[in-house]
């Protein structure tokens, strides 16, 4: 299964769900990261169940902010 | 950074007041250093004048906006209107991603005061930033 992530396409296992993405791309502390499928952002409990299919593009991005 | 580019951030956080303002800065990166060419004006969704969150669409966009300009994700900016140009406890606590610099704008003084961290393992050490 051919996916885009973060810009680049690879080839992935099928059967694939957006936390086992996370895995495989060893990112790190994932609780802290936004993911969006298909410019479409999920919800953190919608990771699980999410499987991905051929030609989806993904993009992980870090949750930036702070304060005072 | 370009002195015109600090003088843009300083400007974005003076018309953004009494709030945070946030945004991202993206180039290239030369034998550790840190050359800016861009920087992009974020929404901050929280509105707030003590905390900032980048709009994760924004955020979105920018980062494909880098990719087909061939920049890299240097770092965040965020404003501080009343404090200075510090990590504060929940800026290192969110301090998530520790290949970025993360750069504060005071506006605590009379002159606006940028200064750039580097933010790992809840430890922030300053970084020096160059003007041309």
């Amino acid at each position: 299964m051919i996916l885009t992530v973060a810009g680049t396409k690879k080839e992935y296992p099928p059967d694939l769900t957006v936390t086992k993405l996370l895995e495989a791309e060893k990112v790190e502390m994932p609780m802290y990261v936004t993911v969006s499928l298909n410019d479409e952002f999920l919800k953190r409990e919608e990771f699980d169940d999410t499987l991905l299919k051929e030609n989806d593009s993904v993009e992980f991005l870090y949750f930036m902010g702070g304060g005072f | 950074m370009k002195n015109s580019d600090r003088e843009a951030i300083a400007a974005y956080a003076k018309n953004g007041l009494p709030n945070e303002v946030c945004g991202l800065v993206a180039g290239r990166a030369e034998e550790g250093v840190k050359i800016i060419e861009k920087v992009y004006f974020m929404t901050n969704v929280d509105a707030s004048r003590e905390h900032f969150s980048i709009d994760p669409r924004e955020q979105l966009s920018a980062v494909k906006d880098m990719r087909a300009n061939g920049l890299a994700l240097l770092g965040n900016f965020h404003s501080h209107p009343e404090t200075p140009a510090r990590p504060s406890e929940e800026d290192i606590r969110l301090a998530y991603d520790p290949s970025i610099s993360y750069l504060i704008l005071s506006l605590a003084g009379e002159e606006p005061m940028l200064k750039a961290f580097h933010i790992e393992n809840g430890i922030a050490s300053s970084e020096e930033v160059d003007l041309e």
